[in-house]
């Protein structure tokens, strides 16, 4: 079993699953790049309407080439359908936000379910048409892999990486208008048109994943790799790429799973091993994980204890057995005194607490949103100019 | 038709004068929220240079006024021209100190991030932003007073120092019209003096800098242009025409003044 | 193909009835997500129940309604909290939160699905996602007389009276904790300052809503139900101002969507000519679509045509009064 996996983990278990496992990481590596932005721009459930507004066009596209005469099932006409009845659903529930006063959740949510539900009905039709090439139309919803050709695959890590190359294309453009699109559209930018890029993208991240992955879960690919990023990093060059690899990852590993253990539904795989993932990355990673954020409280806790011992040794008072070791073990106290490195450190923490009090005092609204801001250096945390207004008045 | 800046008397044949079009024409412009009017048939012409402060009462649409200006907000009537053209075509001219509360605070970006936005619209299309950028962007960022804090997520910042990013964004812009929404408020006094130095330079350059002020004690001292508005037009013209004892009682409804004016 | 009353009566009349029972409990229930702008709180639900179906129904060895309902409580009461966390703790905007966690519980679930003995009993996704309005029957009447019989109605089908309680309580609950709720969705910090607990409060909703959707899912599946808690309570919304008339009229247009969806999937076909019926779900989702489509465009304060006039009256006035001044 071991073997086996390796050997579908590199790519040499046959062309067919080589393909497929590479192509599905390709739409990984697209879900994260284009899903950073959709979650910046806090659109990510907009892109489950999307998804599921593609059921309808898959539908009336199938039905167009029965009528047509197309034999069989006729990809690449399905997956038109579902790109522009997924814009349409989009482009709905932005008129609904702009013209009405609904709010966009309830747009978002509306457009999804009758979309969906429309979706439903055309295919109760076309089961009652009793036409051939029908049975696969019910995967679009739940996915498979199994019976992904390889040129299915090739087709698909193509479009996913000219998706993830026209986001990085349009990094800076899309970076603005998530950030600060009032401003944007202030200096000429065509932010609706930026939007609306931003959503054509997400629309082909959604179709491509929609075989491997189905309509349900694809929103999936578009969220959690991002999502599983924003802990590692603040700076969104970085969370883009970690965003990609993390999307990379569980594709890979995802249809390797799905590859080895046949029973297992690709699409469902893929996901869960992106929320592992995320869960390591919720709980561990260094910048905003669990564990990061609960050291560092920690580490505040002792440098107020440590500040507060520090002031009260100066004016002749006493600290605790422990927090005299902890100062001894910094160089600030020897021989039940403060050494004049310790005395050193104590003045300065009297300054920075005086300093910081006098500006609670003047600008109670203005504190920074760091948790620390209090005790850290207020030297640090503040310009210049602005900690000498405080020293003058401070006197 | 262009509006051109008239100074009282100086007119040639015409009725033109020398100095070129106006920053800021406003034409009959009006909006309204829920067929409720927040700016009534407004109509103004800016003088050629200098710093104008927009005053009035709450509520009086003076942000309303700014953001239309800018295209932000919905128009049920009027036209904007900024140096003789409609607004859209000269958005390179323009450039927006918003108020504080328009952002995500938690978005990653650093502060050198912020102000490096303001030059996408020299940087162009798909073009990524250059090292040369970056150092105007950093020099815009010294000129408030905040080079140190480049590279800090802006979230971890106080609120002057956000505000101040906000003005760096602007200076990088390099912009003649300038338009800022409430500058002054709720910010530390050192900020402040940051943000009035930012405007003198800017004056003395010979740029206009509209701007929504909330302090009707501080305006003769900062401005020398005001424009009093409460949904209409009330006044407009030199700070000490403008801030008369009659016009604000016309815009700030017969209520009591809590204060002396300067000057009234 | 004709219809008899008696098929009617056994086929026909019991679906409806759970059919409108289910989207104005729905409709009802949804007026309190969408006032708090927590609309896809539905959609997160309806998804990350399946886990806890699924779950019942492997527990306890049988495909009785009861330990599946249960399964779907827990589920969905356990997403609310993981979601919060999520939230708070990992700063995510709560859209983002949401998509993370019900994406994942519905995967869990389709997992679970797939393993053995679930496939065998053929529990499958398709019946949690559409529901199965056309598997209630109700054997006991065989004419319209019939029904003046009280023996009829304690035959009635489980799963209308489970959606006949379900209404009760929706009901009751709205009239009980009215001005809490009205207080709750238009000033969550002033309930907190009067001691109404919102946090509470959220969690009693999340509850209420899972509640109702699961009772719903039986009718016309999950995904639909997320159209029912929407649809409905926004069109209310864009044809009245108050409250009270909002959650009497977005009930009856939950009711009118179900009967309007379901004679269009039964009996539109046949009397179109074609020869099957239509799925009833998703027509019910179109209907309520439709619905809120109508009210989109003619609503007569807040909708596009009401807008329009407003905006041109509103225009004409300015160009009169500043002819007026001479400008």
């Amino acid at each position: 079993m071991l073997e086996e996996a390796a050997r579908v983990l590199t790519l040499q278990a046959g062309f067919n699953t080589a393909v497929v496992v590479a192509g599905t990481a390709a739409l990984g590596m697209a879900g994260g790049t284009v899903g950073t932005f959709l979650l910046l721009r806090r659109r990510a459930l907009v892109s489950d309407a999307l998804s599921h507004a593609t059921l309808p066009g898959i539908a009336a596209a199938f039905l167009l080439g029965v009528w047509l005469g197309l034999p069989g099932r006729s990809l690449p006409l399905l997956l038109a359908g579902a790109a522009v009845s997924g814009v349409l659903g989009v482009l709905t529930i932005q008129a609904l936000v702009r013209f009405t006063r609904l709010t966009e959740d309830s747009a978002i949510g509306a457009v999804l379910a009758t979309a969906f539900g429309l979706g439903v009905v055309l295919l109760s039709y076309i089961q009652s048409l009793q036409v051939g090439g029908q049975a696969g139309l019910g995967h679009f919803i739940l996915g498979q892999t199994a019976a992904m050709a390889w040129r299915e695959a090739v087709a698909m890590g193509v479009l996913a990486l000219a998706a993830a190359g026209t986001t990085a294309l349009l990094f800076k453009e899309l970076r603005l208008v998530a950030f600060d699109p009032g401003f944007a559209h202030g200096q000429g930018w065509p932010v609706q048109r930026l939007d609306i890029a931003l959503m054509a993208l997400a629309a082909l991240v959604t179709v491509i994943g929609l075989q491997t992955v189905g309509l349900i879960l694809v929103v999936a690919l578009l969220i959690i790799p991002p999502a599983a990023a924003r802990f590692w990093t603040e700076r969104l060059g970085a969370m883009t790429v970690i965003a990609a690899v993390v999307g990379a990852l569980s594709g890979w590993l995802g249809a390797t799973l799905s590859a080895l253990f046949p029973k297992l539904p690709a699409g469902a795989v893929i996901v869960l091993v992106a929320g592992g993932f995320f869960l390591l990355s919720f709980l561990f990673a260094p910048a905003r994980g669990l564990a990061a954020a609960a050291l560092r409280a920690a580490r505040l806790r002792l440098a107020l204890a440590e500040q507060q011992a520090l002031r009260r040794l100066l004016v002749g008072g006493d600290a605790s057995p422990v927090m005299r070791r902890w100062l001894a073990v910094k160089g600030f106290h020897r021989n039940g005194a403060l050494t004049d490195r310790g005395r050193a450190a104590a003045r300065a923490a009297e300054r920075n607490r005086r300093l910081w009090e006098r500006f609670l005092i003047d600008h109670p609204a203005l504190a920074p949103a760091t948790p620390d801001w209090g005790i850290a250096p207020i030297d640090r945390v503040l310009p210049a100019d602005l900690v000498r207004v405080l020293e003058e008045r401070a006197r | 038709m262009q509006y051109l800046w008239r100074t009282p008397g100086a007119r040639d044949d015409a009725g033109q004068t020398p100095m070129g079009p106006s920053p800021l024409v406003v034409r009959g412009l009006t909006v309204a929220y829920h067929r409720k009017p927040v700016l009534w048939d407004v109509t103004y012409v800016a003088p050629p240079r200098g710093l104008i402060a927009v005053v009035g009462p709450n509520g009086a649409g003076k942000s309303t006024l700014i953001k239309a200006c800018l295209g932000l907000v919905p128009t049920v009537g009027g036209a904007i021209e900024v140096f003789g053209r409609p607004l859209r075509k000269q958005r390179r001219l323009v450039g927006y100190v918003p108020q504080r509360e328009s952002v995500d605070w938690d978005f990653p970006v650093s502060a050198l991030d912020v102000v490096a936005m303001g030059r996408y619209g020299m940087i162009g299309w798909f073009r990524p932003v250059s090292r040369s950028h970056k150092e105007a962007a950093l020099h815009a960022l010294e000129r408030v007073g905040m080079a140190d804090f480049a590279h800090r997520q802006i979230g971890q910042l106080s609120g002057g120092q956000q505000q101040r990013v906000f003005l760096a964004r602007a200076l990088a812009q390099e912009a003649q019209l300038y338009f800022m929404d409430e500058p002054f408020a709720g910010v530390d006094a050192a900020t402040e003096r940051a943000v009035l130095q930012v405007l003198r330079a800017l004056d003395a350059a010979g740029r206009t800098v509209v701007c929504v002020h909330h302090d009707l004690q501080t305006v003769a001292e900062y401005f020398d242009h005001a424009l009093l508005v409460n949904a209409r037009v009330i006044a407009d013209g030199p700070v000490g025409e403008v801030l008369t004892a009659e016009n604000l009682r016309a815009a700030y409804g017969g209520r009591p003044l809590p204060f002396e004016v300067a000057g009234a | 193909m004709t219809v008899t009353v008696q098929d009617f009566l056994q086929i026909d009349l019991p679906a409806l009835m759970a059919a409108v029972l289910a989207c104005a409990a729905c409709a009802l229930v949804g007026n309190f997500l969408v006032l708090r702008r927590q609309g896809l709180m539905g959609d997160a639900v309806s998804h990350a129940v399946l886990p806890g179906i699924v779950g019942g129904f492997l527990l306890a060895g049988t495909r009785d309604t009861l330990p599946m309902m249960a399964g779907a409580l827990v589920s969905a009461a356990l997403a609310g909290v993981l979601i919060e966390a999520v939230r708070r703790l990992g700063r995510l905007e709560s859209g983002a939160a949401m998509g993370v966690v019900f994406t994942l519980f519905f995967a869990a679930g389709v997992v679970m699905i797939e393993q053995g003995p679930a496939r065998a009993v053929d529990l499958d996704a398709d019946c949690v996602l559409y529901g199965q309005l056309e598997t209630i029957l109700w054997l006991a009447p065989t004419s319209w007389s019939s029904l003046l019989r009280p023996a009829v109605w304690l035959e009635l089908p489980r799963q209308v009276v489970t959606l006949a309680a379900v209404f009760a309580l929706a009901v009751a609950c709205v009239l009980l904790f009215r001005k809490e709720l009205t207080i709750a969705a238009f000033d969550p910090g002033l309930a907190g300052a009067l001691g109404l607990r919102p946090g509470l409060f959220h969690y009693g909703v999340l509850l209420l809503t899972a509640a109702t959707a699961i009772a719903a899912f039986e009718a016309v599946g999950s995904i639909l139900v997320v159209a029912m808690l929407i649809a409905p309570p926004a069109a209310a919304r864009l044809l009245t101002d108050r409250l009270p008339v909002q959650l009497v009229l977005s009930t009856a247009l939950g009711a009118l969507a179900g009967m309007a969806g379901y004679a269009g999937a039964a009996f539109g076909p046949f009397w179109l000519g074609a020869e099957h019926s239509l799925n009833a779900a998703g027509m019910i989702a179109v209907a309520a679509g439709g619905i809120l489509t109508l009210a989109v465009l003619l609503g007569p304060r807040h909708g596009i045509l009401g807008r329009v006039l407003g905006q041109r009256r509103l225009a004409a006035a300015v160009a009169q009064s500043g002819d007026s001044l001479g400008r």
